[in-house]
């Protein structure tokens, strides 16, 4: 019987995976790559849907799950970032998101289990990646009707829902709500996730992550961090954090205020840096750990990994270090 | 770090930590239709930018929170509210702080608890409907991420001592942590506030009670918290401000010394309690502790010798009588008491050399007082009619004395014509709008209802008016007035013109009636209130920059409408029917009437009383509430108590006296939806077609999923196969008015004429929904369980709609002929309809029935050509004739 996520975080810091588009990009692949076997009469171009890997290349996500775990990751998210129906609205491949979410939950739930094998001491866990999608239910698409919404908050909800339900078929053992940039987005996740857990009489452990779009420290929808942590505190998370967006030490203020107002763990999965003028991330990984250290040193964060432009050597560097530091206590946050 | 104990985190854009050690928090009360007639209006009349300057304003005079109500009849509470949520969530320097959610309606909190990021507050919930009801609402207000107010009120009712507010409330407290596992901290108590110093012993205790339970909750019930609404403590001394601030001072005081550590408090009516004049705080707290016998007559004397200018006599003395005969007609119209007025308006006459002179004298002096108090809003309008029955009173008694002299005369400050446009038959707004210029010593020229142009045009030249004043009530008045701005420039008159009615409104004045009439200025006119300074402005000194100022006005409206209807996005028809309301016409369950065919109904008064909706009854008279809440008012409670014992009286004379008789007719019968018609069939033959109704469907542009409804959606499509039904139902209290209503007018009575009426229009309402509930429970019999009280039946919580011909869901009046055909309703019930299809007599209510579990209201709102086109084409009318009925619909 695997350990509990929730009583190891108490013992050590959990080191989350890295980026997965970054990986992928280095296979160079083509549109044939993602449509094999699966998608082949698809009437849209697919190239850049990298969800749909996990069905048409799924060798090709095991093995980076694989490198992560290689490079000391106790946490794999899985292939799904994509995987509501909203986003795949897109490529009109609304009726591919059930096998999107459950392969994906597949293959990362095999390469953790065959680690944990070997590894008991350090047993790997899989986290359902939920994304923001690609619409907000807080702000108007339309600039001159401030009062109009794109999605509602009852078709995330049914979204949301169907992509749980399906990465739990799956066996993921946690669910990462993540690049949260509209906290309604995130509510309403939160929202199906705990109908889906009633429905199913069992609980899940559930990370929360905001991304903070710039040096204002606030969302996109303006909330600040202490605010974004109100507002989903309501549900038992296993932890609250920050990825993408900014780097390592911009996010370093940020994370500061969730060490003091978080009643859950903390997590943290910056990117490598801002990226530069093409667009690439270049802080190498003894940069980003060099921040990181920070962290690490100010005793802010129970999770640690990374998010755009990171690759296995960043998640080593951070690993490496990670060891020699006891974790944020949460404990002492909790209310009497 | 670990004072997380009864700490209460909300958020809107930024934190909002309510701890133990912090201050009380002011909830800002601005933006709640049912508190603040200012924001109602804004919200009726769509000004959203306004609407939310208000919530602005607030949160920068300092409120933590702001409380958003949405509950009002005339508006969709539940669209209101996610619109208005929608854009304070584009205003950062608004949505910084938490909102609380604030509705009787659980739809529509529900709604704006999905418009918000932030963690706001719900309010309320209660255990009034039961535990499971609010279990399951308190587990989805978890779900949602929101605090919670709890009132103190179940299933017996409200709680008003102190065991009970401590019994609900621990109650409430331990299904909230045992069987939802609420988090505590979100939990805040209203152990309710209700007013001292009543005179009644039993209130004695009302403040007491609540600061001892508001101790024992913050006590006993770990993290919970205590809000309430202050004013109400000081009711009971309406009109002497420094009294009550002295007492919300002390109240707020000793409240927030016992745990309350949120509330609503209006800031203007508050003292500081450190500088309340220490004998007035000593009897004060007598009374909120109840610590004496004589506790409120003590703060009652006290109260008398700071009432200053404003204080209202409590005692009814006959004083007045000695004063002298100006200050005795003065304070009669001002009271409106007409028992004396005959009498001393001999004593004038007897005194002045010619009679007119009494009237120009004495009694527009007195009128001029009436007049002043009602513009400044220390009258209202209930008061001034009954001032107008006074006045009528005493010019009647001069009038034969004025006849008797030779070349007598009166004199008025302008003539104005008032008529309510052809084919309408309302005329109670009408009627107040001419009392209210009456008392302003204005002549009035009435010409009643169902007034052709070519009359109005013939006698505003033969009496040589100086403004015309039209009315209406229904929707193709708004075409008729048009007609009537059209003949005026045809004819040339120089007249100025006021619009007023109910769904007359300013964009529809300036965008459709101003452009054909140039000779002169047209202005809508909101309510009698405004009609006063608007005559003024029109026939004084300062028209011109009057009339500037309107044409500015009116321009802007003219180019706003434009941008919105820019803005709207209308679906052809097709798209539109692509996106109809679905109905699972499988699972749905269909139930057969236990009777089919036409059936003739009658019933008494009496039966009608427990159905009345009061709330609009009010709104008639311009006093502006909720029912029961309206009678305890701040500023209208006063006259709305006694405005509500006439009602009372009059009620009983119509039923004792059988002044009025109620017949109905309702038709039930076996129907299928045809594409947008409803086919309704003979249910001896299903063959044979009765009648087609043609149903209209919503166009504009949904947001994804949101489907564009016509009624016809809620009946089973033929090619479904499967038999469904629809009703039909004429109902009328109207039967018997108008001899009584001509009696009060002989007698100058316009009081009691209007009351009457108003009376007349909610008994026909109360018809309409006592035959509807007869309906679901007896004769189609689709719910038969139902146990409903008036208020549910007001807030329409019951299974089935019974939407009317030329209201928001089938907007169309020309359906209704063919509605009366199918009912026979003419004959059986005596209902007739005039040219515009208004009924008569007017307190009468038809629509049809839909009975299944998803039907429900919607507004059509506009709607495109193609769309006309085929109602045109599937009625067989024109074009023409159909944009016509339809022209307030048309995009």
């Amino acid at each position: 019987m695997k350990q509990d996520i929730k009583s190891i975080l108490k013992n050590r810091i959990l080191v989350l995976d890295g980026a997965m588009g970054t990986m992928i990009q280095r296979h160079k692949l083509e549109e044939e790559d993602f449509r094999k076997g699966w998608f082949e009469d698809h009437e849209s171009p697919l190239k850049g849907n990298n969800d749909l890997l996990s069905l048409t290349r799924p060798e090709i996500i095991k093995e980076i799950h694989s490198e992560y775990f290689v490079a000391g990751a106790d946490i794999a998210e899985t292939n799904t970032f994509s995987g509501t129906t909203i986003a795949q609205a897109d490529y009109s491949l609304e009726s591919a998101v059930y096998d999107i979410n459950f392969q994906s939950a597949k293959i990362a739930r095999e390469v953790a289990d065959e680690f944990t094998a070997c590894e008991p001491h350090k047993p790997r866990f899989v986290a359902g990646s939920i994304g923001p999608t690609n619409r907000t239910a807080s702000i108007s698409p339309d600039v001159n009707d401030p009062g109009f919404r794109g999605i509602t908050f009852n078709e995330l909800v049914t979204a949301y829902k169907q992509q749980t339900n399906a990465l739990m078929d799956g066996g993921v053992d946690l669910l990462l709500v993540e690049t949260v940039f509209d906290t309604l987005n995130a509510k309403a996740a939160l929202y199906a996730i705990d109908e889906v857990c009633d429905d199913r009489g069992v609980k899940i452990p559930i990370m929360v992550s905001g991304t903070i779009t710039d040096q204002s420290g606030r969302t996109l929808t303006g909330q600040t961090t202490d605010a974004f942590l109100i507002s989903v505190a309501h549900m038992d998370l296993l932890s609250i954090g920050l990825n993408c967006a900014l780097g390592a030490s911009m996010m370093r203020p940020y994370l500061q205020v969730l060490d003091k107002n978080s009643p859950f763990g903390v997590s943290a999965h910056p990117n490598a840096g801002l990226p530069n003028e093409f667009g690439e991330y270049d802080e190498t990984p003894e940069m980003m750990a060099q921040q990181i250290k920070e962290f690490l040193d100010e005793g802010l964060v129970n999770i640690i990994g990374g998010c755009c432009g990171t690759t296995p050597d960043h998640i080593s560097a951070i690993a490496d270090m990670v060891v020699n530091y006891s974790p944020r206590e949460i404990e002492k946050h909790v209310g009497e | 770090m670990s004072e997380n104990k009864a700490t209460l985190k909300l958020s809107g854009l930024e934190p909002l930590i309510v701890t133990s050690e912090s201050n009380f928090v002011n909830v800002g009360e601005r933006t709640n239709v049912t508190g603040s007639r200012k924001f109602l209006r804004l919200i009726k009349e769509e000004l959203f930018d306004e609407a939310l300057s208000v919530a602005r304003e607030q949160v920068e005079g300092g409120a933590q929170i702001i409380d958003i109500n949405m509950d009002e009849g005339m508006i969709d509470g539940k669209e209101a509210m996610v619109k208005f949520l929608n854009l304070i969530a584009a205003e950062p320097d608004i949505a910084r702080v938490p909102v609380m959610i604030d509705s009787s309606k659980w739809e529509i909190i529900e709604a704006g608890l999905q418009c918000v990021q932030g963690k706001g507050v719900v309010n309320s919930i209660s255990l009034k409907e039961g535990e499971e009801n609010f279990i399951a609402q308190a587990k989805k207000v978890k779900r949602y991420g929101a605090a919670i107010i709890v009132m103190a009120f179940d299933e017996d009712g409200q709680a008003d001592s102190y065991e009970r507010r401590i019994e609900i409330c621990e109650r409430s407290y331990r299904v909230l942590i045992d069987k939802v596992g609420f988090n505590q901290n979100d939990i805040i108590f209203d152990p309710n506030i209700f007013p001292v110093a009543t005179g009644m012993e039993e209130h004695n205790n009302n403040a007491l009670d609540f600061f001892n339970a508001t101790k024992w909750i913050r006590e006993n019930l770990p993290g919970a918290h205590v809000s309430g609404g202050v004013s109400n403590v000081s009711f009971s001394f309406r009109g002497n401000n420094t009294v009550r601030e002295a007492m919300h001072a002390a109240f707020l005081y000793h409240a927030i010394q016992n745990g309350m550590d949120m509330g609503i408090v209006n800031p203007s009516m508050l003292e500081v309690y450190s500088d309340v004049n220490m004998e007035l705080l000593e009897r004060v707290e007598d009374v909120l502790f109840n610590r004496r016998e004589d506790a409120t007559e003590r703060l009652l004397e006290y109260a008398d010798t700071v009432k200053g200018g404003e204080g209202k006599k409590r005692v009814v003395d006959l004083s007045w009588r000695e004063g002298r005969v100006q200050e005795r007609i003065t304070h009669a119209l001002v009271k409106g008491t007409a028992d004396y007025i005959v009498e001393d308006t001999e004593e004038c006459r007897l005194m002045f050399d010619r009679p007119i002179e009494v009237i120009e004298g004495p009694l527009m002096d007195g009128m001029n007082v009436v007049g002043d108090l009602f513009g400044s809003g220390k009258m209202f309008l209930p008061q001034v009619v009954k001032s107008a029955r006074v006045m009528k009173k005493a010019v009647a008694h001069l009038l034969p004395f004025i006849e008797a002299e030779k070349g007598g005369k009166m004199t008025f400050s302008g003539k104005v014509l008032m008529a309510t446009v052809k084919g309408d038959v309302h005329d109670i707004g009408k009627n107040i709008v001419g009392v209210v210029l009456g008392c302003n010593n204005y002549e009035i020229i009435d010409l009643g209802v169902m007034v052709p142009s070519e009359r109005i045009i013939k006698e505003a030249i033969e009496h040589n008016v100086d403004v015309i004043g039209l009315s209406g009530l229904i929707t193709p008045s708004l075409d008729e007035m048009v007609t009537v701005a059209k003949e005026m420039e045809r004819a040339g008159l120089s007249i100025p013109l006021m619009i007023g009615g109910a769904t007359t409104s300013r964009v529809h004045t300036a965008v459709k009636i101003e452009e054909h009439f140039k000779k002169d200025q047209t202005v809508h006119v909101l309510d009698a209130s405004r009609s006063v300074t608007v005559v003024e402005s029109l026939l004084g000194g300062k028209k011109d920059a009057f009339v500037a100022s309107i044409k500015e006005e009116y321009d802007k409206v003219r180019e706003n409408h434009a941008k919105n209807r820019a803005k709207k996005t209308i679906l052809s028809i097709e798209t539109a029917r692509a996106n109809k309301y679905e109905i699972d016409w499988k699972e749905t369950n269909i139930v057969e009437p236990n009777e089919l065919g036409v059936i003739y109904v009658e019933v008494t008064t009496d039966e009608l009383l427990p159905y009345i909706d009061w709330t609009p009854f009010f709104r008639t008279w311009e006093l502006h509430g909720k029912y029961p809440a309206i009678l305890s008012d701040e500023v209208v409670g006063e006259e709305a108590v006694k405005l509500f014992a006439d009602a009372k009286a009059m009620l009983k004379q119509i039923e004792q006296e059988k002044w009025l008789t109620h017949k109905g007719v309702v038709g039930l019968f076996p129907a299928s939806s045809v594409g947008d018609d409803i086919h309704i069939y003979d249910p001896e033959n299903a063959s044979e077609l009765l009648m087609v109704q043609h149903s209209i469907r919503q166009q504009s542009k949904k947001a994804a999923g949101i489907p564009n409804i016509a009624l016809s959606d809620f009946i089973a499509p033929r090619e479904t196969g499967i038999v469904d039904y629809i009703g039909g139902f004429v109902v009328t209290s109207g039967i018997g008015i108008d001899g009584k209503v001509e009696a009060f007018e002989v007698d100058h009575d316009d009081y009691n004429s209007i009351l009457l009426k108003a009376l007349a229009d909610r008994l026909a309402e109360a018809f309409a929904e006592y035959l509807h509930k007869k309906v679901r429970t007896d004769l189609w019999g689709y719910a038969q369980g139902e146990g409903l009280g008036n208020d549910e039946l007001i807030k329409e919580k019951y299974r089935g709609i019974r939407p009317a011909p030329g209201y928001p869901a089938c907007p169309d009046h020309t359906e209704k002929p063919a509605l009366f055909e199918l009912l026979n309703a003419t004959q059986l019930a005596g209902v007739s309809l005039t040219d515009s299809l208004a009924m008569l007599p007017t307190a009468s209510v038809s629509g049809w029935y839909f009975a299944n579990e998803e039907s429900k209201y919607f507004g059509v709102g506009k709607i495109g050509e193609d769309q006309l086109k085929s109602l045109a084409e599937r009625k067989d009318l024109s074009v023409e004739k159909m944009e016509r009925w339809l022209s307030s619909n048309m995009h």
